[in-house]
């Protein structure tokens, strides 16, 4: 074979691949130091019910989970096709309340969960088609000015509509018996730890989170992947290549959806609990933009980062704080200034050093810094 | 002349408030490569980018081997065989060359043999075939856009300006390639200001003025002719050896 021959070869047949390469579609994180963080975190993840007691760390592991997959399902729109969309927690919210009115009134079953989840994705794809052909063929800044306008009403009328809903309040609802803390899947611990319906509902959650990270992965590293990308560095160029823009940026806007959707359901399962403030609040969709600008855009593996710093920080600092002001007291000024009851004046202080630290986030900044 | 592959028929076209192009009527015969001269503001690059449908014509008639194809949307008119080449190295920076082959070809893999062609023309290519494309240089930037063109069979090829800001080696490269593409069989819509290039390579030359096709006809009477070529482009060949 000659040499061009071998690049015909590369150019029409995949490359040769090993078990993780396929595992990530061929998008290794290229930096020694990203791999191991990521190592740490889906490791820690994996193993926080053996590693941590209480239910604070596995809420708190559970809740980076769903934001992994929430906020990789944001990237897919944001990072890899330049949509700027503010109605991803409606679909978000879409999914949550599927699963949520649907145990509350069929019963705690798994086809309960599973009809909630179906019904939930239908009409987030629908909503998601109707949005993008819409919507999409408008300039960018009117198309976020219509998600936003879309998200708003969303929340509107889930709070409005009460009776289906549960409002203001949300809806509480029991689990099929399997992910109940009664529950017992093996008599014997292992390492110490029982193996109950609750560690099960986390597993769900992690193995789901996964499963929607690997299978974006896979999608923006396929060809359907690289004419997001081509979009979003050029449309009229993607056009002139013979690409349909709208119906690319419409399929991206469902698939989004529809991970969005499938993270919104493992939350209500996780929390048990589904109402306006937890899915549908403005202020995740604040949350969900400002880990993947932290993780990186345009990189999965951003959203990974993001994502578990961003929980970690909302859930600790505070604790954090604390002990810093006690461990201060008796110096003048310093035990104020880090009094936990600053704990989100210092969390946004944290937000602008590290954005304006990483501008390309800390995923761009640890691949600049391998190939330097 | 042989057979008409594209005809524009009274073409005006407006962007904004401005009207630039004032009824272009002219005919790309199948085969061969066919310049568009003209001075800047001439319309050269509208009249291409109305061809594509990336500014709808406002009136006039533009067909593609018999298809009427003036309200057709970008898409529709690349996929019936016309492949665009903007003047501003139009490649996509953050994928590989290779990426950036491989989404030209829309409709599956890249033929192997037509790859190995590819890299013939344009062998810089090969270095740097798993590397970002924004990496490249201004000449292998162009090379590439124009690679991507013709990673599928077109039947029609618009070239805006490809030596435009190249080094006169990458000039010569870039005259040797569109010379091996001539040899290929390829129609050639070429838009070029460098009119050593353009008698270098043109079978026939059209020349803007004002929004209109000012002259039509064989290049080698254009190039034999000192005098129309300071009639029409205020210059002679002479002075551009």
């Amino acid at each position: 074979m000659t040499a061009r021959s071998a690049l015909s070869a590369a150019a029409t047949q995949p490359r040769p691949t090993g078990m993780m390469s396929r595992l990530l579609s061929s998008d290794m994180p290229r930096s020694r130091a990203l791999s191991a963080i990521l190592i740490v975190i889906v490791a820690g993840l994996a193993a926080t019910p053996f590693l941590f007691s209480g239910s604070q760390p596995l809420s708190t592991a559970a809740k980076i989970c769903v934001f992994i997959a929430l906020v990789a399902s944001y990237d897919l729109l944001l990072g890899y096709t330049g949509i700027v969309s503010f109605a991803h927690t409606m679909f978000f919210g879409i999914g949550g309340y599927g699963v949520a009115i649907a145990l509350e009134r069929l019963g705690p079953t798994w086809i309960s969960v599973a009809i909630g989840l179906a019904v939930a994705l239908v009409l987030s794809a629908v909503l998601a088609v109707a949005i993008g052909l819409l919507s999409l063929r408008v300039r960018a800044i009117f198309f976020s000015m219509i998600t936003l306008a879309v998200a708003s009403a969303a929340a509107v009328l889930a709070s409005q509509m009460s009776t289906v809903t549960g409002g203001e309040d949300g809806l509480s609802f029991q689990l099929p018996p399997q992910l109940r803390p009664a529950f017992r899947l093996l008599l014997e611990p292992i390492f110490g730890v029982t193996i109950n319906g609750r560690v099960l509902a986390y597993y769900l959650v992690f193995f789901a989170a996964l499963a929607i990270f690997l299978a974006l992965l896979r999608i923006v590293n396929s060809p359907f992947g690289r004419v997001l990308q081509a979009i979003r560095e050029n449309e009229f160029r993607a056009e002139a290549l013979g690409y349909r823009v709208v119906a690319y940026r419409t399929a991206a806007s469902v698939i989004s959806a529809l991970a969005a959707t499938v993270a919104g359901a493992m939350l209500a399962l996780w929390l048990r609990y589904n109402g306006p403030d937890t899915t549908l609040s403005f202020s995740i969709m604040i949350d969900i933009l400002l880990m993947v600008v932290i993780g990186g855009m345009g990189t999965l593996y951003g959203a990974v980062i993001g994502a578990t710093l961003f929980v970690l920080a909302q859930s600790y600092l505070q604790v954090l704080m604390g002990a810093a002001s006690s461990g201060l007291s008796g110096i003048p000024f310093l035990p104020d200034l880090v009094h936990p009851d600053r704990w989100l004046l210092w969390l946004g202080a944290l937000f602008i050093i590290s954005v304006y630290a990483f501008p390309g986030g800390i995923v761009g900044y640890l691949r600049k810094r391998q190939s330097a | 002349m042989s057979e008409v592959l594209l005809q524009l028929e009274g073409v005006h076209t407006h962007i904004g408030p401005y009207h630039i192009l004032h009824g272009v009527d002219c005919a790309i015969p199948a085969g061969g490569l066919t310049v568009l001269l003209g001075r800047n503001g001439a319309g050269k690059t509208t009249t291409l980018r109305t061809i594509m449908g990336l500014w709808q014509a406002s009136s006039g008639r533009i067909r593609f081997d018999g298809l009427d194809i003036s309200k057709a949307p970008t898409p529709d008119i690349a996929r019936a065989g016309i492949a665009y080449v903007p003047e501003s190295m139009a490649i996509f920076t953050d994928l590989t060359v290779r990426e950036n082959i491989v989404l030209a070809a829309r409709s599956g893999p890249v033929d192997s043999g037509r790859l190995d062609w590819m890299l013939g023309l344009f062998p810089a290519l090969k270095r740097f075939w798993n590397l970002p494309a924004g990496n490249l240089s201004g000449g292998q930037k162009q090379m590439l856009a124009i690679a991507r063109a013709i990673a599928e069979p077109r039947r029609l090829l618009l070239v805006d300006e490809p030596t435009k800001g190249l080094a006169p080696v990458m000039v010569r490269s870039m005259i040797e390639a569109f010379r091996a593409l001539k040899a290929a069989g390829e129609t050639i819509l070429l838009v070029e200001q460098n009119f050593y290039a353009a008698s270098a390579l043109g079978d026939h030359v059209l020349v803007m003025d004002d929004g209109r096709i000012a002259h039509s006809g064989a290049m080698s009477d254009l190039v034999a002719d000192p005098v129309l070529q300071q009639r029409l482009l205020g210059l002679s060949l002479d002075a551009h050896q």
